[in-house]
């Protein structure tokens, strides 16, 4: 089963990746079909699991304010900052459909 | 203006048609919302009746000193981006710690919810963008969260007079922990947005309630008596103003016996009075639009409380798909209680259910009912005195300190007091007139000293704050009661002397 477009642009659309070429979907399909295998294994009776870590001890930690106060090293990061505010666009800036942009995914 | 809550919207709706009272169908729903008070006016024939749905998620901030899964201090004002970690600002190689405490408010919520807690619950990944979530993913807890299936009970009055309460109960569907985030600073004028992590990370309960409710009213109860309750656990402040208390409604309307219409989500509710206004508003708006032919989008609305109405919101790009997933650098949340705790485990790293369980303090209505009981109040009084940060004291105080019979008291505390207080928009703690000399007051008029008049005059000389005993303003304004039946006798002649013709009229008849 092939992956289809409208879920190819849906993807671009929410982890805003791009597929790019009819290579990068290749690579997708194969990644899924390799993860498919899966199915191969009866689980019946079995109990799903999500995590390696589910035998782990979850670890608690007291209460105690032991860390911030670094506002100037963060805002290093900041390519652009006002004050000591980060500064982000005015609001998300969704990809246009998928008619409006240059995309490969449209000859498909 | 006019009729209030559900009977109001009811009668609204008849007026556009025709029918029966509101329990002949009540559909789907667990909780109907009935009308009360007064025979339903006859509508004109045809249309039929509408049932509003409405829904709470209720997000709660964890009242704790660092934040849920970091180091980093809770504090409402601080410099921006000064209580950040670098796991806040999801800066790469860090990872989640989860905190004990916020563990434990969840614990005391569910339970004071009547819920069932899960004694394994899990972590999920919710994402998407947003400049305040520098993950691009919350951590949340989608699949398993760590209470479930309680409920609330919470009071509303039929009359305007709070004479006659009933109770109701709401679904709790869940109570999950999960992380706020960040606050974004819109500034229109430079096209941009500012960004103070602050807030992410924070500890939250999101309380989930099921669509039992039917009004602006209900929703507003019900969320009082969430936030008293969480209040007395203090598990969370819970103050809407400091957005420590977060409520988005989910409104729908349908006929009797129809499935559910389509729901709108209403957000932007900053107090419990403008969450009344807001669900009644949408109740209405989608009652006009589908019978003008209209039909429901399912859509995030903003309640615009200058204007009193909801608008869509903006930067809403459709249907979200958050592409959940399990959190993988946390392992299974595992609570304990006293038949399943381990025997050689840290004490510390054990949070123990049945413990918890044992110190609850007593929740709201368990306090009422005390009043009412240890008081002979009434439990419309009881439900005044705990409304009121402090009244409940300030009125154990007065009792303790005077003779007059708590049933008298509470009259003085909840009209005199109280009337004195809203009317200078003031707080019990900022009361110029203290438990003491109410007490004291009150002794006087028990002791019959002062008439009731007297005392009302006495009262409005003590709300000046100079200072002054009631004893001294009694003796100052000459309100002491003659005691001396010479005196009266004397008194009532001279004023018969000078209107004979009035009192041969009285003998007359």
């Amino acid at each position: 089963q092939k992956v289809t477009v409208e879920v190819l642009d849906h993807l671009e659309h929410l982890a805003l990746v791009d597929f790019r070429d009819a290579e990068g979907v290749e690579r997708l399909q194969k990644a899924i079909e390799f993860a498919n295998q899966l199915h191969e294994v009866n689980t019946e009776g079995v109990e799903p699991m999500d995590s390696v870590l589910e035998d782990r001890c979850l670890y608690l930690r007291e209460d105690d304010a032991t860390e911030g106060n670094c506002t100037k090293e963060l805002l290093k990061n900041a390519r652009e900052k006002v004050e000591e505010y980060f500064v982000a666009p005015p609001g998300n800036i969704p990809l246009p459909k998928l008619e409006e942009r240059d995309t490969f995914l449209q000859g498909s | 203006a006019g009729a209030r809550g559900c009977a109001g919207v009811w009668r609204r709706a008849w007026q556009r048609g025709a029918g029966g009272p509101a329990s002949a169908r009540r559909g789907q729903r667990a909780v109907a919302c009935n009308t009360r008070g007064g025979a339903v006016p006859a509508g004109k024939s045809g249309l039929t009746p509408w049932v509003p749905v409405v829904g709470l998620e209720i997000h709660a901030q964890i009242s704790s000193n660092s934040k849920l899964f970091s180091g980093s201090q809770v504090q409402f004002a601080a410099p921006p981006n000064s209580l950040v970690s670098f796991f806040d600002a999801s800066l790469p190689g860090t990872l989640p710690v989860l905190n004990r405490r916020c563990v434990e408010a969840a614990v005391m919520t569910g339970l004071a919810l009547n819920c069932s807690i899960n004694k394994k619950s899990l972590f999920d990944r919710k994402h998407y963008f947003y400049a305040d979530l520098p993950a691009g993913y919350q951590i949340t807890q989608q699949r398993v969260p760590i209470a479930v299936n309680g409920s609330l009970s919470y009071s509303l009055c039929i009359d305007n007079k709070m004479s006659q309460m009933v109770t109701k109960t709401v679904r709790i569907k869940q109570i999950q922990l999960e992380q706020d985030s960040g606050k974004s600073l819109h500034d229109d004028t430079r096209s941009q947005t500012l960004v103070d992590l602050n807030r992410a990370g924070v500890g939250l309960m999101e309380v989930v309630m099921e669509p039992d409710m039917c009004c602006g009213e209900e929703a507003a109860a019900a969320v009082r008596e969430l936030q008293l309750i969480l209040q007395t656990l203090g598990s969370s402040q819970a103050v809407m103003a400091e957005g420590q208390l977060r409520v988005d409604a989910n409104v729908s309307v349908h006929h009797p016996g129809e499935p559910y219409g389509v729901r709108t989500e209403v957000k932007n509710i900053n107090s419990i009075r403008f969450l009344a206004k807001a669900v009644d508003y949408e109740i209405q708006r989608q009652i006009g639009e589908l019978e003008n032919g209209g039909t429901i989008l399912n859509e995030t609305r903003a309640f615009d409380s200058k204007l009193g109405c909801t608008v869509p919101m903006r930067d809403k790009e459709g249907k979200q798909d958050y592409r959940f997933m399990p959190e993988p650098n946390l392992p299974p949340l595992i609570l304990y209680d006293a038949k399943s705790l381990p025997a050689n485990m840290n004490h510390q790293q054990v949070v123990n259910i049945d413990w918890i369980h044992e110190r609850l303090p007593d929740l709201p209505s368990v306090k009422r009912a005390k009043l009412v009981e240890c008081y002979g109040i009434l439990p419309e009084h009881s439900f005044t005195l705990l409304n009121e940060e402090g009244l409940t004291e300030f009125f154990e105080n007065v009792v303790k300190q005077t003779q007059m019979k708590p049933k008298k008291v509470i009259g003085w505390i909840l009209n005199d007091l109280l009337g004195y207080l809203k009317q200078h928009s003031l707080t019990v703690k900022e009361s110029p007139v203290s438990s003491f000399l109410l007490a004291d007051l009150l002794n006087l008029l028990e002791k019959n000293e002062i008439s009731s008049t007297a005392a009302k005059q006495v009262l409005v000389e003590l709300w000046k704050g100079e200072g002054k005993t009631p004893l001294q303003i009694v003796k100052e304004k000459k309100l002491e009661l003659v005691q001396d039946q010479k005196e009266l006798e004397q008194i009532c002649q001279a004023v018969m002397d000078r209107q004979e013709n009035e009192v041969i009229m009285m003998v007359l008849g």
